[in-house]
């Protein structure tokens, strides 16, 4: 249920027609499933093409002299060797090395960068940008846009069909096609798809006209959930948190190995350790045997009884037609094939350490 | 002539020859979503009010399903292990959860009927 505190988005009347079901996540009062149901929503992302309203995260835009220093600075990341129009997972560490929140970060020109940051850590990532910012000769400028994602093998056409043209844009690619306009080849659902951020009066035509496809649908906050975990895609919050490195993560791949001993990022003095000691848990696949879904939360033994680690989200996965989670295990029990059983209620679930990610990406790479 | 009531929490009951038949209300199956997953109770086992019995799985969440009155489970619905999705497509029908033995048929009383149900979730 949402409370009156909570934020509302920009296109709620919109959602409201549509006899979407409304709950709280992250502070904002965000659709949850529309009437086709979460299991029918996921299917058609993966077939066709799904729209989310995602205007709950937030877009930075960063520019200025120093603009690559300060990037630099915040994230573990080597921002003046992106190709602009190149984008890039990165996060924002804490002394520690440990997670305050993942983002993607698209060079837009020289000393120009957007930031998309998650909903939940929003503002406590621009307090932080701005604090480092003072040191720095650049503008960190939170962007008002409604901001709305397209996933699935069709969203190209449908894209295509509504006059926005995404030819030649690759995944992990961002370009500005209008004024005011961001758009990126990327996503949370392991599919093909875009996130466009634009203007609130430009969004409610765009939607118009993609709406009037048979091929795009509403997509609720619960298949983004359900599609992500498929994908084997993290949640900040859930499964990675500022308890965790990139190393216990196995997100280490997002950070160039040429600046992680000599990096001057928040963080570069704890990671190098952390990566040497090796993580004592680290995030992996978890597939359980049979129906029941095991969720976050639930702790994880050894099949001595031992305790083994604990899973930080869990549910079924449509595609999969079966359960699936992801969680922490011990670092001698990583390998996938393992078996460790979950407690859910009382009752020990075998659960199988699986790859991830659960149905393979399908990302439009060249 | 099988009698149904219903509780606050969105169950019905249909009593006859004092076995309770008990399912979740179309109403509930809709605010759950697609299940994926119903826990169902042995036989044999003896209930107080209140009592989770069965827990029903959608992709999202685990929400329990109380015992509405006292008793003994006397069967469950075994065709939910392999198609939970029955509860969605006929909640008050072919997707009942399980049956009990009541213990004190007084205690239907307290249950709604279904006009008052109706205006419960209004």
């Amino acid at each position: 249920m949402t409370g009156d505190d909570d934020k509302h988005l920009p296109l709620e009347d919109i959602h409201t027609a549509v006899g979407a079901r409304f709950g709280a996540f992250a502070g904002w009062s965000m659709p949850l499933t529309y009437p086709a149901g979460v299991m029918k929503e996921h299917l058609h992302t993966r077939e066709h093409a799904g729209l989310f309203d995602i205007s709950h995260m937030k877009l930075f835009e960063v520019s200025g002299p120093q603009a690559i220093a300060l990037l630099d600075r915040a994230c573990p990341l080597d921002a003046g060797t992106l190709e602009i129009s190149q984008s890039k997972l990165t996060f924002f560490l804490n002394e520690a090395g440990g997670i305050l929140d993942d983002l993607i970060v698209t060079r837009l020109g020289n000393e120009r960068f957007m930031v998309v940051a998650n909903a939940g850590n929003a503002v406590a990532d621009e307090k932080h940008l701005r604090e480092l910012a003072r040191d720095f000769d650049v503008r960190v400028e939170p962007l008002d846009r409604v901001f709305l994602a397209i996933q699935g093998p069709e969203a190209w056409a449908a894209l295509s069909r509504a006059g926005i043209e995404t030819g030649s844009l690759l995944f992990m690619h961002g370009v500005e096609p209008r004024k005011n306009w961001f758009m990126s080849r990327s996503g949370y659902t392991g599919e093909d798809g875009f996130e466009i951020g634009l203007p609130a009066a430009d969004a409610r035509e765009l939607v118009a006209k993609l709406l009037e496809d048979e091929r795009v649908m509403w997509i609720g906050l619960a298949a983004r959930d359900s599609l992500r975990l498929e994908a084997g895609l993290c949640l900040h919050g859930q499964d990675i948190t500022p308890e965790t490195d990139p190393a216990a993560a196995a997100l280490m791949w997002a950070i160039p190995r040429d600046i992680r001993a000599t990096g001057a990022f928040i963080g570069a003095d704890a990671l190098p350790a952390a990566v040497e000691r090796g993580p004592p848990q680290k995030r992996v696949g978890l597939k359980p045997e049979g129906r029941q879904p095991v969720r976050g939360g639930a702790a994880l033994f050894d099949a001595d009884g031992n305790p083994a680690g604990h899973v930080t989200s869990g549910g079924f996965g449509p595609s999969a037609g079966h359960p699936v989670a992801m969680g922490y295990v011990s670092t001698s029990l990583a390998k996938p094939g393992t078996r460790v059983f979950a407690d859910v209620r009382g009752t020990k679930i075998p659960v199988d350490v699986s790859p991830l990610p659960f149905t393979q990406h399908r990302y439009r790479k060249g | 002539m099988a009698k149904t009531y219903f509780t606050s929490d969105h169950e019905w009951l249909s009593v006859e020859g004092g076995i309770a038949t008990v399912g979740i209300t179309d109403y509930a199956q809709e605010q759950l979503g697609d299940l994926v997953f119903v826990e169902l109770p042995d036989v044999g086992k003896k209930l107080t009010k209140g009592d989770t019995a069965v827990v029903v799985e959608s992709v999202k969440a685990a929400s329990d399903v109380y015992a509405p009155v006292d008793g003994e489970i006397t069967e469950a619905n075994g065709t939910l292990s392999s198609d939970p999705s029955l509860v969605n497509s006929s909640a008050s029908g072919a997707g009942w959860l399980w049956k009990m033995k009541l213990a004190d048929e007084s205690q239907l009383a307290g249950l709604m009927d279904e006009a008052a149900y109706k205006a419960h979730i209004g």
